[in-house]
């Protein structure tokens, strides 16, 4: 019980940074915005291309996204010796996993919804299944995440932090980026039944990220 | 500080070569071209070694990371060795691209197919060349070491469920992809031994370059602090230890 104490702690004090700072609203929202605006460009929005691609684009963005995300939770600890606060104040280093993990997913789970309604809006999409849809949306989500956290506090404090995490992250989180594409497709169509499998390949997956992040997040940490 | 005995390593040196020797001989001329493929089969010779060792090579480094992170047998020499492998298994996934891309032109038709193992063979040498990246960022030999192990294992259980997602997606999308039974005709005679042949040439060449660059590893790595010493020697303003003193050090300890 105070893993979960513990976790809703520091999910707590970094949501409540973003409340103040509006750094995923004011920045990360209106970029992933603006991606679809961009796939606008590339693929002609006459031809229905762009409906039919869609799942896909959706997802793009939102891992391009999720990048920012991640990197903007570990910048708040870079500054101000607060990555060192963090390993001295006591909490369990898999509380920290599962808290920073929490106030992402809130984040781009939020980030995700408005982008819902620009796919639906912008590239007239219309969504049928909602249930495997979205159970499918939280499961990559949660892969993602907890990739994400892993590398984030695995490059904690490196020089050339930047570049090298898309780099480390995007190869890995393929499979979420995938299922979660194949399964939005499905709810698209209209057949829940091919969404479901997905859905447990997700949900497997995100199963797997949580369990190696809580494992190594401790020993990444101490080292960071 | 050599991985194996330097006249192991010496014999070892000219095996292999001897292998290789054998190998464009048997690959090029004694093996008959195939049936169906012609001459463009010619290149399985080394389009499937080079994807055995990759395998082989990344296989090693998840191993050796393991042992290093592992208390009990943690040492440097298992940081040098993943790095070392890891390093050699990006060449071969690279050379397992290019060639087998060379080969899908006149076969297939096309350079690039989207077909399971395709891909995920692709998505591997983007995981192991993020991993180099991780190495090469300079700090702490022992947080890198470890650092770059975890990278290392996060890398290796990704693998199964890029191919397993990736391959039924292929599934679900299209039956029978090129890799069908009739493309893959079975093998004997000359041409199984050739491709034999390949497998234990590119295994010999595996070992033999990863214990050249484990000792490329371990001799940088000294360098690095030869260097440092004499940096710092000549910010205090003490008479710097002289560099060729330093090269004999490190000269001494191979």
């Amino acid at each position: 019980m105070t893993l979960v104490r513990e976790a809703l702690l520091v999910s707590g004090k970094d949501l409540r940074i973003e409340r103040r700072a509006k750094v995923t609203l004011s920045q990360v929202v209106p970029f992933a915005a603006i991606v679809l605006l961009l796939f606008a460009f590339a693929l002609d929005p006459d031809r229905g291309v762009l409906t039919r691609a869609a799942p896909g684009l959706f997802w793009i963005a939102v891992l391009l996204a999720s990048l920012l995300a991640v990197s903007r939770s570990f910048a708040v600890e870079a500054e101000n010796g607060a990555r060192d606060a963090l390993r001295l104040s006591g909490l369990d280093p898999m509380a920290i996993f599962l808290g920073k993990s929490l106030a992402v997913l809130a984040q781009l789970l939020v980030l995700e919804v408005v982008l819902t309604i620009g796919v639906v809006v912008l590239y007239d999409l219309s969504l049928r299944s909602l249930v495997p849809l979205a159970l499918a949306s939280v499961a990559a989500t949660i892969g993602v995440v907890a990739t994400g956290i892993v590398y984030g506090v695995l490059t904690a404090g490196l020089r050339l932090r930047e570049t090298l995490v898309p780099l480390l992250v995007l190869p890995v989180v393929t499979p979420a980026l995938l299922g979660a594409t194949r399964a939005w497709e499905a709810s698209v169509d209209g057949v829940p039944g091919e969404a479901w499998p997905w859905v447990a390949v997700l949900g497997a997956f995100a199963l797997i990220a949580g369990t190696v992040g809580l494992l190594a997040f401790g020993p990444l940490l101490e080292e960071s | 500080m050599t991985l194996l005995p330097r006249p192991v390593n010496i014999v070892l040196g000219w095996t292999t070569l001897v292998a290789l020797g054998a190998l464009v001989v048997f690959g090029l001329w004694v093996a008959p071209p195939d049936a169906v493929q012609s001459d463009a089969q010619r290149l399985m010779y080394l389009h499937v070694p080079a994807a055995w060792l990759a395998y082989l090579a990344f296989f090693v480094t998840a191993l050796t990371s393991a042992l290093y992170l592992w208390r009990r047998t943690r040492a440097t020499v298992w940081d040098h060795v993943a790095g070392a492998s890891a390093e050699l298994g990006v060449i071969f996934t690279g050379l397992t691209l290019v060639l087998g891309s060379l080969w899908g032109r006149p076969i297939w038709g096309v350079w690039w197919a989207w077909d399971a193992r395709l891909v995920t063979t692709a998505v591997l040498f983007f995981l192991y060349l993020g991993y180099l990246a991780l190495r090469r960022i300079p700090g702490d030999a022992d947080a890198r070491a470890k650092r770059s192990a975890i990278a290392a294992l996060i890398a290796f259980v990704d693998v199964p469920i890029v191919h397993f997602s990736v391959s039924w997606w292929r599934t679900l999308h299209q039956e029978g992809t090129v890799f069908n039974s009739e493309l893959s005709p079975e093998i004997g005679g000359t041409m199984a031994f050739t491709l034999w042949l390949g497998v234990l040439a590119f295994t010999l060449l595996y070992v033999y370059l990863l214990s050249k660059r484990y000792e490329l590893s371990v001799l940088q790595e000294e360098l690095e602090a030869v260097e440092l010493e004499v940096a710092i020697a000549e910010r205090i303003g003490e008479p710097a230890p002289r560099i060729d003193a330093a090269a004999g050090a490190v000269r001494d300890t191979r």
